[in-house]
């Protein structure tokens, strides 16, 4: 495929694909149609769609009616309002019993870029992640979110799928072997020297960085962790013996995320250093996307610094 | 209806009465207040009205109930229990750690509990989405979400209700258990409601008001949603919080509180008069 394209539209065209086999699938909107890009779903199959208007508490419980009623529903609005103002609601009438439901945060972290701090959201995978039974995904490119969004509706439980609104670079079509798989990382790249474990646009800058990285002699393993809940511990263990060291990168907040998740497994099963490349809690700003990522480090520059950084940290 | 039914239906209404009351008191924790002035609604609901087969609890063509206002479990545990879907015995495990009879509904583990609910202002969307699956199935199955007022200053009911009325989903019919009160004090201390007929109307819905203890009126009133097409009723459904026993009845601070061995003592012996008194009438 290469290309770019951004995580959210590829999302728009794997719902109307899927549809035609899965008559279970309904989608529900808050508002928010053309920029979550489902308004192409809407038109093509208006019987199973519902704009809810700007009422996200309300989109979410009508999924769980839905759902209980043998449908399939994917809510869409921006991650910040998906898992912040209907928060209780994906807790308590989906997850607690335990629906298939899911919830779509589009336009997630600073590269929503222009609208600013109110719309760019930080603090949705530690929302999700935190809810029991919850599967929480991020995919990197467009290609690895045709096969989630397939993998979410085929899961039948509650789950979160977080979107990008910025373009990004088709990078796991061109690995081969790219197999994606719920709850499995996939290992984009080789290395021993340290492990970059990356979840959404952070794969494809923690691949340029192992690109800059090689050409010091540093050999540093690219792991893409779709998939944050449940997380590939297997993986990480492997990684951590074998590297000694790991850096995470995420586009959210340090505390919470792929990098807290991470943390958790290796504190108990494999303790090496683990750096946290992501957001340092704090609240984003306005700005071109590419620009906003940038001032707060979210770079392959910055990350490969990270990595730089965790070598001097591991134990020999 | 018939003078015999609202015989029987009372007497249902009775024991669902003491069920619930003996659940809180053993558990000593619940609520006994709305459990006591809902449960008229909800006899109605599950012994006139609505096709439930308790043999196949999630029987896809059955009508749905969402219990909104989900503290007050044990009336719905009751009528479910004496309606077939679990022994009544298994009351006893009401709010205990050994059985699965939550606080509030839990649709995974209880026979009959259509959705899980407890956290106030969330089951009229549940009920619309239930309502919507109805509609794009072509089922004939009805819905019907139970409210308390007080719950009715979550912006969550009326979002919902905005939403029942754009999909026309005349297959939902929400009572509300309009018995003046909340925690804090009466729902016009604490959050005056207002106008709810014209609210409600406004919002597009068909509104009926009733008495919420008159099993005819009741069983009248749903009725009338059923015919009433193109758009949701709601069902005001005018009620004495703690209804049933003389000393918890309007008196708000039986929201939330479970009644001591000589409270309970009363409170069963009244309902037990009375419901001895049902069954000499209907002999
Ligand atoms: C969202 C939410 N906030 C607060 C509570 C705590 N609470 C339980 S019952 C209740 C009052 C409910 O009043 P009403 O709806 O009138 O119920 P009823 O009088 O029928 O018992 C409150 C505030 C809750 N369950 N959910
Ligand atoms: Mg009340």
């Amino acid at each position: 495929m290469a290309g770019s394209i951004a995580t959210r539209a590829a999302y728009g065209a794997a719902l109307i694909e899927l549809a035609e086999t899965h008559p279970e699938l309904v989608v529900l909107d808050a508002d928010l149609a053309q920029a979550v890009t489902t308004c192409k779903f809407a038109e093509k199959y208006p019987d199973r769609h519902f704009d809810m208007g700007i009422a996200e508490c309300n989109m979410t419980g009508i999924a769980a009616g839905l759902a209980t009623c043998g449908k399939h529903p994917f809510t869409n609005t921006f991650a910040i309002f998906a898992t912040g103002r209907a928060w209780e609601q994906v807790r308590n009438s989906i997850a607690y019993p335990g629906l298939p439901v899911t919830v779509v945060g589009s336009h997630g972290g600073l590269s929503v870029g222009e609208d600013g701090a109110t719309h760019q959201c930080t603090e949705d995978l530690n929302n999700m992640r935190v809810i029991p039974g919850m599967t929480v995904v991020v995919p990197c490119d467009g290609n690895e979110t045709r096969y989630a969004t397939e993998a979410l509706l085929n899961l039948n439980a509650p789950s979160y799928l977080r979107l990008c609104r910025m373009a990004v670079d088709n990078v796991t079509d061109e690995i081969p072997g790219y197999k994606f798989e719920l709850g499995k990382g996939f290992t984009m790249r080789d290395g021993g020297d340290a492990t970059i474990i990356a979840c959404g646009l952070m794969v494809q800058e923690a691949l340029k960085a192992a690109g800059m990285l090689a050409a010091e002699g540093i050999s540093a393993r690219v792991i893409d962790m779709h998939t944050i809940k449940p997380l590939d511990e297997e993986l990480v263990v492997k990684a951590a013996q074998e590297t000694g060291v790991i850096v995470t990168s995420e586009e959210h907040n340090v505390i919470g995320g792929l990098g807290a998740a991470v943390c958790e497994c290796l504190s108990l099963r494999c303790p090496v250093p683990v750096v946290r490349h992501g957001v340092e809690d704090c609240f984003g700003r306005s700005g071109a996307a590419k620009k906003v990522l940038a001032a707060y480090g979210l770079t392959a520059e910055v990350l490969a610094d990270k990595v730089r950084y965790a070598l001097t940290l591991k134990k020999s | 209806m018939e003078p015999k039914e609202i015989q029987k239906l009372a007497i249902t209404a009775t024991k669902g009465r003491l069920l619930g009351l003996s659940a809180i008191h053993r558990a000593a924790s619940g609520h006994t207040g709305g459990s006591l002035s809902v449960m008229d609604i909800l006899t109605v609901l599950y012994f006139h009205e609505m096709k439930v087969n308790p043999e196949q609890p999630r029987d896809p063509d059955r009508d749905r109930l969402v219990l909104s206002k989900g503290h007050c479990s044990p009336a719905l545990y009751a009528v479910l229990a004496l309606r077939g879907f679990f022994p009544v015995e298994d009351m006893q495990l009401f709010r205990s750690i050994d059985g699965h009879y939550s606080g509030h509904p839990d649709m995974v583990h209880v026979k009959g509990v259509d959705m899980s609910t407890g956290s106030l202002g969330q089951g009229l969307s549940a009920a619309v989405g239930m309502a919507l699956a109805g509609k794009m199935d072509s089922k004939n199955y009805r819905v019907y979400a139970v409210l308390g007022d007080g719950e009715l200053d979550e912006g969550q009911i009326w979002e919902a209700a905005m939403a029942g009325a754009k999909y026309k989903v005349d297959n939902l019919c929400a009572v509300v258990d309009y018995n003046k009160m909340q925690i804090d004090g009466i729902t016009d201390d604490v959050m005056p409601l207002g106008d709810l007929h014209a609210k409600w109307a406004a919002f597009g819905w068909n509104v009926i008001e009733v008495d919420g203890h008159d099993y005819a009126a009741l069983a009248d009133a749903l009725d009338q949603a059923k015919a009433a097409k193109g758009k949701p009723t709601v069902i005001l459904a005018h009620t004495i919080k703690g209804k049933g026993v003389s000393f918890m009845e309007r008196v708000f601070t039986w929201h939330g509180k479970a009644p001591n061995d000589e409270q309970y003592a009363q409170a069963k012996g009244e309902l037990e008069a009375h419901l001895k008194q049902l069954e000499e009438e209907g002999k």
